[in-house]
Formats: C-alpha cells, sequence, structure tokens
C-alpha cells in the first residue's frame, strides 16, 4: 500500500472477480493482522494461556486411549502404542473442528468491521483457519512428547506430513467458507455446528484406526462388497486426512490407500470449489445482511 | 492526473424488504428445497415455454417481499480537492451512497468510477480489540483503517506522541480512560492519508469529543491538503462551514448539486427546521434519561424570527415519569458551535416547576427583542433538572435563519450575523463638525 500509484477503481455490479483475487493479495497485511489479533486474543486472561491449546488435545487423546483403547480393546495400527494413533487422528481432527467452528463464527462476530469498511470478505474466515492452524502447531509438541515418551522414532514418511497440513487446510476452507456463508444469513447454524462436530468426531476414524472399519464391514459384506462401502467412507474428506497423518507418523506395515485418499482429495476439492464459489456469490450482500 | 476523482453514473441500490436473514427466508429455502422435483415434474411437460432468469426469480420470492429502492439512478462528478457535503432527511440515501462508495456494499445498477486511495473515518475505535494493549490496537485499527504494516511503523512514535498514552501502551486498551481511548482512537485515524476520504457523522456518532476532533481534521484535509472529502452531515452548520459544494438527496435521487450555501439554504426553506414548527421528535439522542424529551418548537408569529423584533414561541415536550424542578431553554449558537444568546425559563424569577407530571406539556416564550442579525444560526434546546441535570438536550440539530426587520440598517444585513444590540449614545464633537441629520444624506 503506502504510495501505490493511483489506479482508477471501476465499480459495477457483479465485478470482475480478477480484480477480487488481486485485492486478496493487497489485504493480506489485514489477513495477518486479524489472525494475529486472534491468536493474541485467544487466551488472554486465562491462567493457563496458550496450555490450553496442549491440555484440550492431551485430555481427549488420553480418554479415547482409555475407552477405545484399554476398554473397547480395539487394535491399533501396526506396532505403534494406540495413544500414538489417536494422537495422529486427534491432532488433524482437533484442526479441522476448530477452523470450522471458528471460521464459521468469523464473519458475524466481525460484523462491525463487515458493516464499515471493505475488504474481502473471504479473509476473515481464512484468517480464522489460520488461527486453528498456530493451535495445531502448539498442539504437534503432543505427538513429539508421546514419540519420546513411548520411544516411537519416525520414519522417512513425516517428510510428507506438512502437504497433508496442507490438504487438511483444504478440506476445512470449503465447508468453512460454505457455513460461514449460511451463519451470515440464518443463525441456526450456530447451533448446528456443535452437533457437526460433536458427531464428526465418532464419524471420523479419529478414536478408532479405519482398519477396523474396513475389517467389520470385511466380515459382514465379504470382501469386495465390503471394501466398495469401504470406499464409501472415504467421502468424508477428513478421513483421508486422517489415515494420510497415521501413514505418515505411524510408518508400519499398512501401504498407503490411494483409492481412499485419492477420493477424499477429489471430496476436498470439490467442497473448497463450492465452498469458494457460494461464499463469493454470497459476500457481497453480508453488509446488507448481518 | 486525472481531474475528476469519483465519478457515478446512474446509481441504484435496492433492498428488498421482508425476507432477508428473517427467521422465515430459512423455511422458503427448506421449502424450495423440498417442493423443487415436484415444480420440476410439474413444469417439464406442461411448460415447454422457457423461462427467463428474471421470470424464475420472480417466481422464487413471495410477493410480500416489496423493494426498496435506497438510490434511483444518481450520476455526480466529484473533482480533486473538492470538500462535497452530502445531506438529505434520514432514509434518504445518504449513507447508502457512501457504502457503495467505499465499496461497503455493492449497487444494483449502475458504475461507479473512483481514482485514488479512499478511507474512512468510523465510529470511534473500530476496530479496537479490549483485550490488546495499546501498541497492538494501534497497529490492529491501522491496518483496518487501510495502513501498511510499514506505514504504522513509520508514524508509530507520532500516534504515540499525539495520544499521550506512552506511559500505557502495553496495558489492554479496557483499562484505559474513556479519554485516552477516544486519543489513541482519533491519533491513529488523524495519520490516515488517503486521496479521498470519507466521513459519515451519522456513523461517526457516540462521542462529541471524537467527532469534534474529525471535523477538524477533516478541515485541514481539505484545506491544507487538498484532498477530497465527501462528508454526510444532519447538522447544516458544519456543512456550509467545511464543504465547498453540497448534493442534496431525496428519497434516493439526487435533487440537487452545487454551491454548499445555496444547497443548504433551498434545503432549509423545504424542511421543517425553516418552517415556523421545528420538529425534534425524530432526532436521535444520546443522552440516557429518556425522562423527558423535547418535541418541538413553535414560532407563534406568522414569519421567521426577525432581527430586532419580538420573538414568540411555544416548546412542547413529553414527560414520561415526573421531573422535578424543571427548566427549559433555547439557545442560539453559530454555525461553528459557538453560543451567542441563551433565553432560559428560571431566569424569570428563579421559578421552576417543582413536580411535572407525566403528560404532554409545553411552555411559551416571548422575547422581547431577538438580538440576533440576520444570518443563519444553530438551534440549541434543553431541559434541565435543577442546576446541573441535563434532561434533554438537542444542540445544532437544525438551523434558523434570522431575517432583517422592519428597523434593521441594511449594511448589517451584510455583515455575517452575530449579536446587534441597540444602545445609546452620546456624542462629543469638536470644531466645525457636523452633528445633524445632514451627515445622512
Amino acid at each position: 500500500m503506502g504510495k501505490a500509484p493511483t489506479t482508477t477503481l471501476i465499480l459495477d455490479p457483479g465485478r470482475a472477480v480478477k480484480n477480487y483475487w488481486l485485492d486478496l493479495i493487497h489485504y493480506r497485511e489485514l489477513f495477518l493482522i486479524l489472525a494475529w489479533r486472534d491468536v493474541l486474543v485467544r487466551y488472554k486472561q486465562t491462567a493457563a494461556g496458550a496450555a490450553w491449546a496442549l491440555i484440550q488435545p492431551l485430555v481427549s487423546i488420553i480418554i479415547m486411549t482409555l475407552i477405545f483403547g484399554s476398554v473397547a480393546g480395539l487394535p491399533s495400527e501396526g506396532s505403534a502404542p494406540y495413544a500414538i494413533m489417536v494422537c495422529a487422528g486427534m491432532l488433524p481432527w482437533q484442526f479441522f473442528a476448530n477452523a470450522l467452528s471458528l471460521a464459521s463464527q468469523s464473519v458475524v462476530n466481525n460484523a462491525n468491521l463487515i458493516s464499515k469498511i471493505y475488504f474481502p470478505r473471504m479473509i476473515v474466515p481464512a484468517s480464522s483457519i489460520l488461527v486453528s492452524l498456530v493451535d495445531f502447531l502448539v498442539a504437534c509438541s503432543i505427538l513429539v512428547g508421546m514419540m519420546i515418551w513411548y520411544h516411537f522414532w519416525p520414519t522417512w514418511r513425516m517428510l510428507v506430513l506438512p502437504a497433508l497440513v496442507l490438504l487438511a487446510i483444504a478440506a476445512a476452507l470449503g465447508p468453512g467458507l460454505i457455513l460461514t456463508a449460511l451463519t451470515v444469513r440464518y443463525r441456526d447454524f450456530r447451533m448446528v455446528i456443535p452437533f457437526l462436530v460433536q458427531f464428526g468426531l465418532y464419524a471420523c476414524p479419529v478414536a478408532f484406526s479405519s482398519s477396523v472399519i474396513e475389517h467389520k464391514l470385511v466380515m459382514k459384506f465379504g470382501a469386495e462388497l465390503g471394501e466398495r462401502i469401504f470406499l464409501c467412507y472415504s467421502l468424508n474428506p477428513m478421513v483421508g486426512v486422517i489415515d494420510g497423518f497415521r501413514w505418515a507418523i505411524l510408518g508400519g506395515s499398512r501401504s498407503f490407500d490411494w483409492p481412499s485418499f485419492l477420493l477424499s482429495l477429489d471430496l476436498t476439492l470439490a467442497f473448497l470449489f463450492l465452498g469458494i464459489v457460494y461464499f463469493r456469490k454470497t459476500e457481497r450482500a453480508f453488509a446488507d445482511v448481518i | 492526473m486525472p481531474d475528476t476523482v469519483i465519478r457515478v453514473e446512474n446509481l441504484s441500490k435496492k433492498y428488498v424488504l421482508g425476507s432477508n436473514g428473517s427467521p422465515d427466508g430459512l423455511r422458503h429455502v427448506f421449502h424450495d428445497f423440498v417442493t423443487a422435483p415436484l415444480r420440476w415434474l410439474k413444469r417439464r411437460p406442461s411448460h415447454p415455454e422457457p423461462q427467463t432468469g428474471n421470470q424464475r426469480a420472480l417466481g422464487k420470492k413471495p410477493k410480500a417481499d416489496h423493494d426498496f429502492w435506497a438510490l434511483k439512478e444518481v450520476s455526480f462528478e466529484i473533482k480533486r480537492g473538492e470538500v462535497v457535503g452530502v445531506i438529505g432527511r434520514n432514509g434518504a440515501g445518504k449513507s447508502t451512497l457512501l457504502k457503495i462508495i467505499s465499496r461497503i456494499t455493492e449497487q444494483t445498477n449502475g458504475r461507479v468510477e473512483i481514482t485514488g486511495r479512499v478511507a474512512s473515518l468510523l465510529e470511534v475505535g473500530t476496530g479496537f480489540h479490549p483485550e490488546l494493549t495499546g501498541r497492538e490496537n494501534i497497529f490492529l485499527n491501522g491496518a483496518i483503517l487501510g495502513m501498511g504494516r510499514e506505514e504504522i511503523k513509520q508514524k508509530f512514535d507520532e500516534i504515540v506522541a499525539f495520544a499521550e498514552v506512552e506511559k500505557f501502551l502495553d496495558t489492554p486498551v479496557k483499562r484505559y480512560s474513556s479519554g485516552m481511548y477516544v486519543r489513541l482512537a482519533f491519533a491513529v485515524a488523524a495519520n490516515l492519508e488517503p486521496e479521498i476520504l470519507i466521513v459519515d457523522e451519522v456513523l461517526a456518532v457516540g462521542d462529541a469529543q471524537f467527532q469534534k476532533k474529525c471535523l477538524g481534521k477533516m478541515q485541514s484535509v481539505a484545506t491544507q491538503e487538498g484532498r477530497t472529502v465527501l462528508f454526510v452531515s444532519h447538522n447544516m452548520g458544519s456543512v456550509t462551514s467545511l464543504c465547498t459544494r453540497a448534493m442534496w438527496l431525496d428519497h434516493g435521487t439526487l435533487r440537487q448539486s452545487g454551491l454548499a450555501k445555496k444547497v443548504v439554504n433551498d434545503y432549509l426553506s423545504l424542511n421543517p427546521s425553516h418552517a415556523l414548527k421545528v420538529d425534534f421528535s425524530e432526532i436521535v439522542r444520546n443522552h440516557p434519561d429518556t425522562r423527558l424529551r423535547i418535541q418541538s418548537l413553535t414560532w407563534l408569529k406568522d414569519t421567521p424570527p426577525q432581527h430586532d423584533q419580538p420573538l414568540r414561541g411555544r416548546i412542547e415536550f413529553t414527560v414520561e415519569s415526573p421531573v422535578e424542578d424543571l427548566t427549559v431553554g433555547i439557545g442560539f449558537s453559530t454555525l461553528e458551535g459557538l453560543r451567542l444568546v441563551t433565553y432560559e425559563t428560571d431566569y424569570q424569577d428563579g421559578f421552576r416547576p417543582g413536580l411535572v407530571m407525566p403528560g404532554t406539556h409545553s411552555v411559551e416564550v416571548e422575547i422581547p427583542s431577538l438580538p440576533l442579525a440576520p444570518a443563519v444560526y444553530s438551534l440549541d434546546v434543553g431541559c434541565r433538572s435543577g442546576d446541573f441535570y441535563a434532561l434533554d438536550y438537542v444542540q445544532g440539530a437544525v438551523q434558523i435563519e434570522v431575517v432583517p426587520g422592519p428597523t434593521t440598517p441594511g449594511y448589517v444585513v451584510r455583515q455575517d450575523g452575530g449579536v446587534r444590540l441597540s444602545s445609546r449614545w452620546s456624542w462629543n464633537l469638536e470644531g466645525e463638525s457636523c452633528k445633524a441629520e445632514s451627515a445622512i444624506v
């Protein structure tokens, strides 16, 4: 910004898309500052401070491990301790759940900005995903701690993790944008999202391995049909992400499940595309509706 | 460099009343969703004619929704360095216009061309986060107002010095006194350097101190730095004193545009503030005490107030719950807000009604001779309880034009107003000086 050359800006009804993406770059500082604000504010005036980013997932991991690992006696993946397997699923899941709830509230919570200044609205939900990402990175230290505790050493597969994080961001951004836009117009979604997140925790293979599901399906429907039904399970974008995380972190003998991963990837991209289109379509009216 | 910085062509904005965001909205969506296959089945065999998008849209929305055109085919141009006031009644489309120009909302039709960076002066501390420290809020607020981080860094010391908050830079602003808060908010805003500054006084209300500072900033931006300013205000005084040009919006259309003084005069002559009855009931007050509200002021004479002539008026007010020791007053100020004369009920023998019960009351005033020279003044009316407690106060919301009376000398008419009183003088002239009326020939 600063001494930017003065250009003439033309506002037409339904203005060009090209303009929008340029604006998105132009407003990157506001994007970062909004994220920075939310990170700063998130744990202000709490005694434990940023430790909450650790406590929440840690407690969930312990509970899930006790219930599903010890009480129900479900098998882990390969040689990995059950706790590490839960951790590898819980981290991306918590990121996804946080991102979804923060993003969907973000525009409504910033109503005073939306109705008073212009910026590409997309930076608001996007910045709350960045906030969740910061939490996620902090929570990753749990994984490191557990690996040291159990003397569980990573393999070269860990190098794939950054790509999987990107996939998780995309998986959160798509539905996040849709829910954000819907929440602006219908506050009902404020009530719906906590349910969605709670339900999702069990719909996704967080507390158990997806191979448990696969095994059960094969047992019930036979090898061929069971595999097909299991493929349907991978329609959930987070299944691909979580399985990817487990593959990368736990190592072991299990091979990478390409068909189900590609299916998840396709759906993630489809959701992302849909989210962007829907958000772009509705955001023009945000200031009028909010 | 192009000379026109804002060009607006046939700008229209439609709001659909009734459906936006109402609880009903979601039901329509579900209803549409559920019945869509039915409608599709119904339509397919029997309605072969293609539906245009327009017809579809009409069919989708229930007829009960009605369109409201906040702006209708407004066109104008604003040149570099112009300070333009936008005036009009509530709901005339002033704020909508500014919102479209500042890209907060999108027009339905028409086109806007803007050359240069646009920034708005916003309500005190918009985007301030109470939990963040002063230092953090400077960066946050700066970014929200459109400054880059580097730009804020450069101006940081200046902002801090201006706001006088050095000692509290690392204290959360929720612990600031309201004065400090306003100073900090203003210090950031004052360092904005846009080519086009947008000020909506209606938006910026809240803190009188902040508002005053903003107007000062606006003036310096306009006069010293030669930037373009678009200014929405209900205060005709500020418009005439700050703006070179004014645009009068009326029911979404541009009714008149031209020299600020002329447009404001024409506007006032068609609006109650110039008429014999001044209505205060719709003017928004920030005053928390709602026990008493001044409703109107009526001049009990069929001419507007005249210089050096008696003036009689009646103030009507409603009382919601009993008020004690009531005093009613009116005052005339210059358009810049400097009080010139004040008339109050308790100046007469110190009398105040001890208790006024709920209801609609009125009080009449007779001013033996109005000392104000012909000009436009801003009118203040107020009520207080006891010596200090303000019950209601409407300051400068309307302008009153004082016209020349029969005894007003011609040279006074051409002056800029002020208090002109008759007085007794006796001359002591020496020598051949001519003392008689022959001096006036």
